[in-house]
């Protein structure tokens, strides 16, 4: 345990020593920010169906900012030990692959969940300055952050494999990104065959990032897709675990 | 402490090391010598528990590298040629985090770590950023590293590469020293630096083994140990021929300064030719300014395993 919190805590640090992380952060930060003065302007001039926190998870920029982070995020992971060959003194201190492989996951993951700390602020200062209220229920928060937490770590894990396939960071991050956005729009094939038959819209739903925070930002726990992104994220570390062992004996 | 029986190993199809048998005992320092791409850093890959063999076995302190990896991986200090580190870390964040990494206990940590970086001369920079480090003080940071966790071997993968006359002599003395606790196992090209640190030696030739003993005896099993230099006035001889016809000489070389004649000659092992050539310049009247025998060294030895078109 004391190894695996040695590995992580440089992960998470590691993210800080370097620029992406703050290019990230400042962009991230803009497009949200971007995201929820639009909303809220919006709102202003029409009358609509659906609260603040609602209208900021569900809209292109909210879309836009969320499948270009991924890549960023997990480009470096694997594929920058293998280019500079710390592989070595790492794989040959007493520590399981697994180990190295989930620290560096949930590196991934601490630094992607600091980037959703400002954003939450939003709605809190929203609140302050209108008086309203920007969700319907305190569930509805919670929803959609449980959202973004189990979208992240599937995401998170498809990063973490495309960098254990190759040591350049620019091929990783394009395997991750076009995984990743491949993914999105097959949940967006449903709303755009509108003839096919209800089973095969009802199956396209499963993969549906948009309807799934649809759902659950309207406060909604369906524990499908609950289910869905764990086991993925979880076949898709083994995968990662696999390739791992397989690269550096090749190496 | 190394243990190492029909070692093979192959990349895609191409053999890089073949049946590799050696054994490193207690307290030993073992050069492992080869031209570059003879399976030196695979040979301690494997051993490091870095990949697996295709075939054989390899012991550290009696844990199969591959069975038992993890027990032979906290016995072991290993220095990878080139040594990669995080250029993004600082010194001494770098020890404690490998220091961790290697199991080393909570409480000992700052001790261990103290240790090292006194014994590798690592104190003026330990709150210096690791890439902002010069080579020498980066290879000092490897072999710290390495030492973190007491191990009882040490695998040291070119350890003095790309480092200047001082700061190899530093390393070779540090070794050195090492050796009296430790068992060592390193590769080099540095060839008089092996003479002098290591007790045995491996010569290493297109993944075979070519030779396995002391440096002494190797030196005595080469057919020609060393030559002799002969300078002198020969007149209208013919120097060379009247050499070689002397009994132990092999080949002579003829290099000429002025008037005088540099003749290099190669002899049998064991022979003292000098006598002869003292009686055949006397008779001849040549005129002698230097006759010296140079002794043979583990580089007559390195060139003849590995390169017998050189000789």
């Amino acid at each position: 345990m004391r190894k695996f919190y040695a590995l992580l805590s440089r992960e998470v640090r590691s993210y800080f020593h370097s620029p992406i992380a703050y290019i990230v952060l400042i962009f991230f930060l803009l497009i949200t920010g971007v995201d929820f003065y639009f909303q809220i302007s919006f709102m202003n001039q029409r009358q609509v169906q659906y609260t603040v926190q609602e209208a900021f998870f569900n809209s292109v920029f909210f879309w836009f900012a969320f499948v270009l982070i991924f890549p960023l995020i997990t480009m470096r992971l694997f594929a920058e030990e293998f280019k500079l060959g710390t592989i070595e003194p790492l794989m040959t201190a007493p520590v399981r692959d697994w180990q190295v492989v989930l620290s560096k996951f949930f590196g991934a993951l601490i630094f992607y969940l600091i980037l959703w700390v400002p954003p939450a602020f939003y709605f809190i200062i929203f609140q302050q300055i209108t008086g309203q209220a920007a969700a319907h229920s305190a569930g509805a928060y919670s929803g959609s952050y449980l959202m973004l937490l189990l979208l992240g770590m599937f995401y998170l894990s498809i990063g973490c494999l495309a960098s254990v396939l190759t040591r350049n960071q620019i091929i990783a991050a394009i395997i991750s990104f076009c995984a990743i956005t491949l993914l999105f729009f097959l949940g967006l094939v449903q709303f755009i065959l509108l003839d096919v038959s209800s089973a095969t819209r009802d199956l396209l739903g499963y993969f549906s990032a948009i309807e799934h925070m649809g759902t659950f930002s309207r406060g909604i726990i369906d524990t499908r897709p609950i289910v869905f992104y764990l086991s993925m994220t979880i076949v898709m570390l083994a995968l990662t675990c696999q390739a791992f062992q397989s690269r550096k004996w090749r190496l | 402490m190394i243990k190492v029986e029909n070692l093979t190993k192959r990349y895609a199809g191409q053999p890089a090391i073949e049946n590799l048998d050696f054994e490193v005992g207690k307290g030993e320092i073992m050069g492992f010598l080869g031209p570059n791409g003879a399976g030196k850093t695979t040979t301690m890959r494997i051993l490091a528990s870095f990949m697996p063999p295709t075939s054989g076995r390899a012991t550290i302190a009696g844990f199969d590298v591959f069975e038992q990896s993890l027990q032979a991986r906290a016995h072991l200090g290993y220095m990878p040629e080139h040594v990669p580190l995080y250029n993004d870390m600082r010194v001494t964040e770098y020890l404690d985090y490998r220091a961790a990494l290697k199991g080393v206990p909570h409480r000992r940590v700052a001790e261990r770590v103290g240790d090292v970086r006194e014994l590798c001369g690592l104190k003026e920079v330990e709150k210096k950023l690791i890439g902002t480090l010069s080579k020498g003080y980066r290879q000092r940071v490897g072999l710290a590293d390495a030492l973190l966790h007491e191990p009882d071997l040490l695998i040291l993968d070119e350890p003095t590469i790309g480092l200047d006359p001082n700061q190899i002599r530093q390393v070779r003395e540090l070794i050195k020293n090492l050796g009296k606790q430790h068992t060592i196992l390193l590769s080099t090209h540095i060839l008089p630096e092996v003479e002098m640190t290591c007790s045995r030696v491996i010569i290493i030739h297109k993944g075979r083994i070519e030779a396995c003993d002391t440096p002494e005896n190797l030196l005595g099993k080469i057919r020609q140990a060393g030559g002799v230099v002969l300078e002198a006035k020969v007149g209208p001889d013919n120097g060379a021929e009247e050499l070689k016809k002397i009994s132990g000489v092999r080949n002579v070389i003829v290099d000429a300064d002025g008037d005088w004649k540099i003749f290099s000659l190669r002899v049998e092992s064991g022979a003292d030719v000098r006598e002869e050539i003292f009686r055949l310049a006397t008779a001849r009247h040549w005129i002698v300014r230097e006759l010296t025998q140079r002794r043979a060294t583990l580089e007559d030895v390195f060139v003849e395993l590995t390169h017998p078109d050189a000789v």
